[in-house]
């Protein structure tokens, strides 16, 4: 599977105005990436993901699925649709069958596959997003936000999609239900090889779960690489209205201060590991200088712990 | 008497089935007692249904006791009389920017609450300039909201609020749907009319970190009120607020863990200024 | 798709016309419509287009943008114009084969139905243009007021309006996504009979209806904690009052319905 956009520009027109929504986006999406998409409000992120799927239609460009040209004539959109399945904000606001099961059947009925083919996806799609058995006959109208929401996300799971494209999918929900919705999503990644395309405002998450950092504003894909590699350039981050982890700020200004700690650092595990690392080293002073020296990007540690991390720096 | 005080505050929602039979109660807020000073910052946390927004409904007669009692700036608020006073002392902002505007223009928006209670025309102007000035949206006031981002639109919710020169504003979640630009400009401006009108603010909130401006955070649970404190006694319990559904900041996080290592910190760090600091002195 | 319709917008600009209180403009609007109906010659269209140039030209609202909104609703012009064409009788036959006959009259009142629609259509969407709805409705809850007195909750209606009116573009922009998501999911719009086009139209406008309620719920809630109580004792930011231009403006439009009643008796 691999998704590849080539020069693709969208414009609009809006009261008379030109608006040029996405610039000369060049990108390639291959198979078993876990991508996050950052950008403030109106930088071109929800536009972007809509022409992964054809929704919608890019003014100049080419996109390839599979090496086959989407805008090629008598393409068949809805057989892309199936393959990129694209996971809107508040996708519980669209639920509107009377029970759960029902509503996850919608999407694999529409492929015109048989009944039972239809049944067993749904039960399959439901486990995947981390309800049970006894959702299938509730209504979607009784369940708790999060619960709504998984039911949205199964809805589309339901379809087998090769690439599974979430529009800020934690939007609204407690600490809680944002761990849940994240932590569900990336089990899909590892457990089933899943391509993830996740847009979100939370620096915090993207350093934590993905592997692949793509920053938009304005329009155009400004930086393109690991989290950490983008986090490097959290000066350039803060000038387009986002920023850093908060523990990667503690970590400039410590070595701003003067301490010799690695900046490269995007999560509280890290930071605690390195942190310690020094401390220990300056409080107890018998260890050699064969440590390694900060600078040393050690392995990529994205790992799991319990408690989800802030936002952005306190603003009072 | 403080100007907003809660006395075993009972709410029940209660389900009815067809018949007309009560199928289920569900007791939403359960004996709260608290009291708010007036001139405070209160930050509410606690996990979808834990009670915050329904107890925040209380608060400016949206809702009324089903057991205890509230008073407002002395006022009960079950007294049917007390009502319209009471929505004018405390005015209130909800999540969902687009639900809560009525106006098609920003300054009749701002205007319709002095509308409802009766104002006359010329104060209404100079009142409507005067919010809309505090929270910094003068420029947009002949704007349509549908065009403005969601943290202008909230502030055009607290600029109507603020006209009807309240003197508290209880903000209902109001920063759930905004991006982290929207976030901070509602929390700016909350903060500033704080410190410089002196206005109480009561702040429910997911975000850990908008908890951290507040003069005191209270944390609810089950429809209990478990912690009260300022926000370094709440955000040093790691353990207690996990147990809560709830987090903390990453640097306080980041102290805990540091701790667990027998790298003594005080667990009561809660910015990054104050962890750089601290790890200075130690090295 | 559905953003592209001009007619009955509001067009900002600053104009005589878009000063004159709202009331004026309603009135007005009102009786250039039946004034239209009275007329039955060419004098009488002729006043009609004039009162309507100046009408067109103290708006400042452009030409191009007006004959835009007209769009939408050529289908309905040809239609009622063909209609007329074919089925009046009278007069001189000109054209006649199988079923199908033209005569004079015919011609005739089929150019002045078409010269008719067109200038009620521009006629009343200048009013919208000019008119922001909120305006409108102020208008109408003040010039109906007298209602009141047989316990029509004029105020309420007008309120109910201003808020539709406020919300129309939300839910377009919420229908447009919930269809993109049902798309995503699959759902298809175009294809099929219509007994299953109007089957597919179940998965939007059920989350559409739900949305809509919710939006009533948390708008009713938001209302009251702003201290909403009905009318009683309500005040106004901008309350309605007659200006001399207003008062100007009654007078010149009672001497055009006057030319417009006179106009039937002239030979033309």
């Amino acid at each position: 599977m691999s998704i590849r956009l080539e020069h693709i520009s969208l414009d609009y027109q809006d009261g008379g105005r030109t608006i040029h929504a996405l610039k000369d986006i060049n990108l390639e999406i291959s198979d078993n990436q876990f991508i996050g998409l950052i950008g403030h409000t109106g930088s071109g992120k929800s536009s972007l993901i809509q022409h992964l799927n054809g929704l919608l239609h890019a003014t100049s460009g080419a996109i390839y699925y599979n090496g086959e040209n989407i805008y090629a004539e008598g393409y068949n959109m809805r057989q892309l649709r199936n393959k990129v399945g694209l996971v809107f904000q508040y996708p519980e606001h669209q639920l509107f069958e009377v029970d759960v099961f029902s509503d996850v059947c919608f999407g694999p009925k529409n492929q015109g596959l048989s009944r039972e083919e239809v049944e067993a996806r749904a039960k399959e799609a439901i486990e995947l997003a981390g309800l049970d058995e006894s959702y299938y006959r509730k209504s979607p109208f009784e369940l708790s936000g999060g619960q709504k929401r998984r039911v949205a996300i199964a809805g589309v799971l339901a379809m087998k999609p090769e690439i599974l494209v979430l529009d800020e999918p934690t939007a609204g929900l407690d600490p809680q239900g944002r761990d849940e919705i994240l932590g569900q999503i990336s089990k899909l990644k590892k457990e089933r090889n899943m391509t993830i395309v996740l847009v979100s405002h939370s620096m915090e998450d993207v350093a934590r779960y993905v592997d692949r950092l793509i920053v938009m504003n304005k329009g155009e894909a400004v930086f393109d690489g690991t989290p950490r590699e983008v986090f490097r350039h959290y000066k350039e981050l803060e000038k387009i209205g986002l920023a850093a982890p908060q523990v990667t700020y503690l970590m400039h200004e410590l070595k701003r201060k003067g301490l010799d700690v690695n900046t490269d650092v995007i999560t509280v595990e890290e930071a605690r590991e390195e942190l310690a690392r020094v401390l220990k080293k300056s409080v107890v002073e018998t260890e050699e200088n064969t440590v390694q020296k900060s600078g040393d990007t050690t392995e990529e540690n994205q790992s799991v712990f319990n408690q989800r991390e802030q936002e952005d720096s306190s603003e009072c | 008497m403080s100007f907003i005080k809660l006395l075993k505050l009972v709410h029940n929602y209660v389900t009815i089935d067809e018949d007309g039979e009560v199928e289920e109660v569900n007791r939403a807020v359960d004996g709260v007692d608290a009291e708010i000073n007036e001139g405070e910052f209160v930050a509410i946390l606690g996990h979808n249904g834990s009670g915050k927004s329904t107890l925040a409904k209380h608060l400016n007669g949206l809702l009324f006791p089903d057991e205890g009692t509230v008073w407002i700036g002395g006022y009960d608020t079950k007294e049917e009389e007390n009502l319209l006073k009471i929505r004018q002392t405390t005015g209130m902002v909800f999540q969902n920017p687009d639900n809560q505007i009525i106006g098609s223009i920003v300054e009749e928006d701002v205007a319709f609450g002095l509308e409802n209670i009766g104002v006359e025309t010329e104060k209404i102007w100079k009142r409507v300039a005067e919010s809309l000035e505090a929270v910094g949206m003068t420029a947009y006031r002949e704007q349509s909201p549908n065009r403005l981002s969601g943290g202008q639109k909230q502030r055009v919710a607290i600029a109507g609020v603020m006209a009807m020169r309240p003197k508290c504003i209880i903000l209902d979640e109001s920063t759930a749907m905004l991006d982290p630009v929207g976030r901070k400009e509602v929390i700016q401006t909350i903060s500033q009319l704080n410190k410089e009108e002196g206005i109480t603010v009561i702040l429910i909130t997911h975000y850990m970190e908008e908890a951290v401006c507040a003069d005191r955070v209270f944390v609810m649970h089950e429809g209990h009120l478990v912690m009260e404190g300022n926000p370094r006694e709440i955000f040093s319990q790691v353990e207690t607020l996990k147990s809560y559904h709830l987090d903390v900041p990453q640097v306080t996080e980041l102290a805990y863990e540091l701790n667990k290592e027998g790298i003594m910190l005080p667990s009561d760090i809660l910015t990054v200024d104050e962890m750089v600091d601290i790890l200075c002195q130690l090295d | 798709m559905l953003r592209k319709i001009t007619i009955g917008q509001y067009y900002s600009i600053e104009s005589f016309i878009h000063k004159l209180d709202p009331r004026v403009k309603l009135f007005a609007t009102l009786m250039y419509v039946i004034s239209l109906f009275v007329v039955n010659n060419w004098a009488g269209y002729l006043l009609g287009a004039l009162a309507l140039a100046v009408y067109i030209r103290a708006s400042k609202v452009p030409l191009s943008f007006i004959m835009r909104g007209l769009k939408p609703i050529i289908f309905l012009l040809c239609f009622s114009v063909l209609f007329n064409l074919f089925l009046t009788d009278g007069g001189k036959v000109l054209i006649s084969f199988w079923i199908i006959k033209i005569t004079t009259e015919g011609v005739k009142s089929a150019f002045f139905m078409g010269i008719r629609l067109i200038m009620l259509i521009i006629g009343s969407s200048i009013m919208t243009y000019t008119t922001t709805p909120n305006q409108l409705t102020d208008a109408m809850e003040k010039s109906l007021g007298f209602l009141n007195k047989v316990k029509v909750p004029v105020h309420e209606l007008a309120m109910m309006m201003s808020i539709a009116l406020r919300f129309i573009p939300i839910l377009v922009e919420e229908t447009d996504k919930i269809m993109k998501a049902q798309l995503a999911r699959g759902a298809n719009f175009e294809e099929g009979n219509l007994i299953q086009r109007a089957k597919a139209m179940v998965p939007i406008l059920v989350p559409l209806f739900i949305s809509a309620f919710r939006r009533a719920t948390d708008l009713a809630l938001a209302m009251e904690a702003r201290c909403y109580h009905g009318g009683d004792g309500r005040t106004k930011m901008k309350p309605l009052k007659y200006k001399r231009c207003d008062y100007m403006m009654y007078a010149a439009f009672a001497i055009y319905f006057a030319s417009m009643l006179g106009s039937r008796f002239l030979p033309l």
